[in-house]
């Protein structure tokens, strides 16, 4: 609801020098000064209002420095949504902003609505009331969107892998509840304390495991690594600036990098990828033989996504097949292009070379196809259906935080546990547990604890 | 029939089962000039099923009634065969007072207690028609004639409308217990335009205590230490019966998969939606097939009669499978039946149709309380009852209304989830229901709920002073163990030693030592002694506070932000309809139950946060449209 500090980043993606993280709310500058650090020491609680502070913000649970960075600090009631409200000015790009945005989720805030800034200041009576309309067609159309996604992770590895865990949590909880309140109920195994460790342990690793996926993983750092192969003139630059032209690279050319390969960051559909053409591979004239060349290779290796270009008027050759010989068994999309050319190419061998890969036709010198193929992009990622590399499913700055603080719950309640507190004391960060979990996957009903009980349970007089 | 006027009062309320009789008496204490109606005067307060108050959840409430000023937990604690605290091995939170109860003795004394209340007048009559004009109730007619006028009207009808009940094939028209039926109130009540639902319950057979093997049982005593409900009970029962435990026989499962054929549940005749967490055997051992054998409790129904209840038996098989049922328990070879079990089948009100107050939203000062509104047991009825009660005698003497929230009460939680939620099923609270049952406890009824029961009027002035005294000495211990220091000298460490933990290296905050899980109070008193022995309630709270602070910090924070949205209230005119961007699933639920909050709408079923955002949004709008405007 509308009393807890959210956060969002508050420019626009990708673009610009600088990013600005945004919080709001009571404890806006409470989460900050637990992450700034300022070379004099100073707390911004204790700054004046409206002033801007040079410094850098810090995990407080590692100490490791993440990025330098300007804090602006506004205090209420005069800003922009009435409640205390600091921005944090970082560097731009989608590493740098990200990490910044994880940080404070991680100190307390909540990832912010679609819209709910404005909404906040509306509610505060700062904005007037021509804009109230404006501000439910955000809430609504972004909500609306944002259900889409959901719906489309739903049925993804992460929500099963979250109602695993749920499940595992409810039990435990529905034979808790049984004890108290049938503790004549002789069947029901009293919960013992050391059970609930077990559990509880089990259910941190598991966290731990998606939560280490999530930053090791390429997909919000640096995006789903993607690699175009083809053979010479089949369009692959072209299919490069195609996807970057319109989707607009993030970052070009990442200072410090020296690699000769080039990658481009790009946005397909809320989809970060990372395209990476070998420059090397790109104006060679046999391309398998430099795919042989160890780090083509490597980059191969560590692809998550291929996206493989075959000419459409000319027949398949040698090349392309030991092309898809040298992807065998990775996820790919396979691009038929030059498809305003009369066709050549035995779409029925391509279809079986391609095994589970999809097949998009396109026209890259006709601007066609490529809404196809961002489609394919974006539905092999939410539907979860990419297992190469160390793709994670925990791609979403929200799931993260919610993740974090579903593994502060269960490490408490192991905590308890182990100090000795009742059981029905360490039921509570069990449940809190088990709704937070309930969060990431959009259901928290407090009615299915109850349904389970009778279900799992035979009672009654 | 020729009609006569029979009077005018303040508050009429329809029957006098557990519901009705705390409606009356927290109404005629409030100053309300009160009439009960009921079909039968010697059926007050009666227990149709099963002799015992309370347990986890329902004991809790039992508190909060007398903490309110009720009569259940004063009743019980003078009339009882036995009391229990449960969970003794757990957490405060969830610790539970039950206690079996002599039937007789109870509803004597509960009769008494109306007797003797001023300004409350006992009437035997039956209830047909209620008066209303411009969809507000004015009075009732009953059976005989007799025209009441009232202010008020509070219905607290149990299990009476259309009640039918139902034993193998048989099924007849009847109260609980062959009472009789009511089926012209339940007429008037549907021609009024209230939605209703069949419910379905039932209860055991009872069997002669004297024709019990009692050696094939185990014995369940009470405790030893003395218990009692209401924190005004100075007298406590010592001499108490046990009850027993045995367990069905593999016999028992046989018969009843043979004949399973002949259970109404199973035939189809039962319609009416039973509850889960009070099956049937039948139910039981069809659902749980693979447990060989089920707990039966015998409950001695009091101290003047043989009866005995059999908990864990109820069923509504004919009574020949009944009888052998029985004979098929260890310890029960020879048990006479004395009644038989039965199901029966009843009209509810669909409780969203009701204010938080209990007041209908289609008649204006009529309320309905109890099983009437699709709850099960005694004491959410006699929750309801005082709640009921006490809402219409304020409307009456022109007070404010009262409305127990979440975190004050389960009483709030009870009638939030009925008015709020609805049910699909006979009510019954757990205590898994409540969001914050850390604050919910047994022990601190009274620190949560004297004030408002004080301010009522239902709490007389020499307990409200023992309350804040009693309150100020849990403030001030607490504030004394935080600031005295404990030194780590030999007596301290022997004391440490002899509760198996660590012995201190530095000088400690006595708050400090205390919250460690193996320390207790005593021994904190032992190193630290206060001025002055303080008395065992203010102990156990001073413990129980200082021990789970973190705990009780962390509900409160939750307390805190719930109640931010339970403050931004709702206007009662709103249009859903006219709001554009609400999902219509949500707005034909929002138009139901009309929530008071919004915090009450964020908890109807149906109703998601991105419809609460522009309900926000909406009234925000609609408060600058009038500023503005």
């Amino acid at each position: 609801m509308h009393v807890d500090t959210i956060a969002a980043i508050s420019t626009p993606m990708g673009e610009g020098a600088i990013a600005i993280v945004r919080l709001s709310g009571d404890e806006a500058i409470q989460i900050a000064d637990r992450i700034f650090r300022s070379p004099s020491g100073k707390k911004l609680a204790k700054e004046p209002s409206h002033t801007i502070h040079y410094g850098h913000l810090a995990d407080p649970a590692t100490g490791e420095i993440v990025e330098e960075v300007m804090v602006s600090l506004m205090k209420a009631p005069k800003t922009f949504t009435r409640e205390d409200v600091v921005e944090v000015n970082c560097h731009g790009g989608l590493v740098a902003v990200n990490r910044v945005l994880q940080l404070v989720l991680k100190e307390g805030a909540r990832l912010a609505e679609p819209g709910e800034f404005t909404k906040r200041a509306f509610l505060n009576g700062r904005v007037d009331l021509s804009q109230a309309e404006a501000v439910m067609d955000l809430i609504r159309a972004k909500t609306d969107r944002a259900m889409n996604v959901a719906l489309n992770q739903m049925e993804g590895k992460l929500s099963r892998l979250i109602g695993e865990l749920r499940q595992a949590l409810l039990e435990t909880l529905a034979q808790v509840e049984v004890n108290i309140d049938y503790p004549e109920y002789d069947d029901v195994e009293e919960v013992t304390i050391p059970l609930m460790i077990e559990k509880g342990t089990w259910v941190r690793d598991e966290i731990d495991k998606l939560l280490q996926t999530s930053s090791q993983g390429k997909i919000l750092r640096e995006g789903l690594s993607t690699v175009i192969i083809g053979r010479p003139n089949v369009g692959k630059s072209s299919l490069l600036n195609s996807l970057v032209q319109e989707n607009k690279a993030i970052v070009t050319d990442i200072a410090g990098t020296t690699r000769d390969i080039i990658e481009e960051y790009v946005n397909v559909r809320g989809v970060p990828l990372r395209l990476v053409d070998t420059a090397g591979i790109r104006e060679t004239e046999d391309i398998v033989e430099r795919i042989g060349v160890e780090r083509s290779r490597q980059v191969l290796k560590e692809a998550d996504l291929i996206l493989l270009v075959l000419n459409g008027s000319e027949a398949l050759t040698i090349e392309d097949e030991r092309l898809f010989e040298a992807v065998s068994g990775m996820d790919m999309i396979v691009v038929i292009n030059k498809t305003d050319l009369p066709q050549k190419i035995d779409m029925q061998k391509v279809k079986e070379l391609a095994g589970n890969g999809r097949v998009v036709t396109t026209s890259l010198l006709k601007d066609e196809g490529v809404d196809e193929l961002e489609e394919a992009i974006a539905g092999l990622f939410f539907e979860g259906n990419l297992e190469a590399g160390d793709f994670t499913y925990v791609s979403n700055a929200r799931h993260i935080a919610l993740l974090h603080h579903a593994r502060a719950a269960i490490e408490d309640a192991i905590g308890a546990a182990e100090a000795g507190v009742p059981v029905d004391m360490i039921q509570i960060d069990v449940t809190r547990t088990w709704e937070i979990l309930g969060e990431i996957i959009g259901d928290t009903v407090q009615e299915s604890l109850i349904n389970q009980l009778f279900a799992q349970f035979c009672l009654g007089k | 029939m020729p009609k006569y006027e029979a009077g005018t009062f303040d508050v009429i309320v329809i029957g006098a089962g557990h519901a009705g009789v705390e409606a009356a008496l927290a109404a005629a204490k409030m100053g309300a000039s009160t009439l009960v109606l009921t079909m039968n005067l010697d059926m007050i307060a009666f227990m149709p099923c099963n002799p015992s108050l309370g347990g986890p959840a329902k004991g809790i409430v039992v508190r909060e009634i007398d903490a309110l000023g009720g009569a259940m937990g004063k009743v019980i604690d003078k009339t009882h065969i036995q009391m229990r605290m449960l969970n003794t091995g757990k957490g405060p939170a969830v610790r539970a007072l039950r206690a079996q109860a002599d039937k007789v003795l109870y509803q004597q004394e509960m009769k008494r207690l109306l007797e003797e209340q001023e300004n409350l007048t006992l009437h035997q009559g039956v209830v047909e028609e209620l008066i209303v004009e411009n969809d507000e109730v004015t009075g009732v007619i009953t059976q005989v004639g007799a025209i009441y006028h009232a202010k008020t009207v509070i219905v607290t009808t149990g299990t009476f409308l259309r009640g039918e009940i139902i034993i193998g094939d048989l099924k007849y028209s009847s109260g609980p217990n062959n009472q009789m039926p009511s089926i012209r109130l339940a007429d008037s009540i549907r021609e009024l335009g209230f939605d209703m639902v069949r419910f379905k319950t039932g209860t055991p057979p009872r069997i002669n205590s004297n024709t019990i093997d009692y050696s094939k049982t185990e014995i369940q005593p009470g405790d030893d230490v003395p218990r009692a409900f209401s924190y005004e009970t100075t007298e406590f029962i010592m001499d108490q019966l046990p009850c027993w435990l045995t367990y069905t026989s593999p016999k028992t499962h046989e018969i009843i998969n043979e004949n399973l054929h002949l259970s109404p549940m199973y035939s189809g005749m039962i319609k009416g939606k039973g509850p889960r967490y009070c099956p049937s055997i039948e139910d039981k051992i069809v659902r749980f097939a693979d447990k060989s054998r089920h707990q039966i409790f015998l409950e001695p129904e009091g101290r003047n009669t043989k009866e005995v209840y059999v908990q864990g038996l109820s069923t509504s098989l004919p009574e020949h499978v009944q009888k052998r049922l029985i004979e098929s328990v260890p310890g029960l070879e020879k048990a006479e039946m004395m009644r038989a079990g039965y199901a029966i089948e009843y009209d509810a009100i669909v409780p969203t149709q009701l204010w938080p107050t209990l007041e209908t939203k289609k008649i204006r000062n009529l309320y309905t309380a109890g099983q009437l509104n699709g709850t099960s047991g005694y004491e959410e009825a006699a929750a309801q009852g005082i709640m009921a009660g006490i809402n219409a005698a304020a409307r009456v003497l022109g007070k404010e209304e009262c409305i127990l929230g979440r975190a004050d009460a389960y009483i709030g939680v009870l009638i939030d989830d009925l008015v709020t939620k609805g049910t699909s099923e006979p009510y019954r609270l757990l205590t898994s229901r409540a969001e914050y049952r850390l604050l919910l406890r047994h022990d601190n009824a009274d620190l949560r709920l004297t004030e408002i029961g004080h301010e009522l009027g239902l709490i007389s002035e020499e307990r409200y002073q023992a309350y804040v005294i009693k309150k100020q000495q849990i403030e001030e211990e607490v504030d004394r163990l935080r600031q005295v220091t404990i030194k780590p000298n030999e007596q301290v460490q022997e004391i440490i030693r002899e509760t198996e933990g660590t012995e201190i290296r530095e000088p400690m905050k006595a708050a400090d030592l205390l919250k460690r899980p193996e320390m207790k109070y005593d021994q904190i008193e032992r190193i630290v002694p206060p001025t002055e022995k303080l008395s065992a309630e203010v102990e156990e709270q001073v413990e129980i506070f200082i021990k789970y602070e973190g705990y009780i910090e962390k509900s409160m924070q939750q307390v805190e932000k719930m109640k931010k949205m339970e403050n931004k209230k709702i206007p009662e005119d709103i249009d859903y309809h006219a709001i554009s961007g609400i999902a219509t699933e949500a707005k034909m639920m929002l138009s139901e139950v009309r929530p008071l909050s919004i915090a009450q709408a964020s908890r109807i079923s149906g109703v998601n946060p991105a419809d609460i955002s522009i309900l926000l949004v909406y009234i925000e709008q609609g408060r600058i449209a009038k500023i503005s405007g």
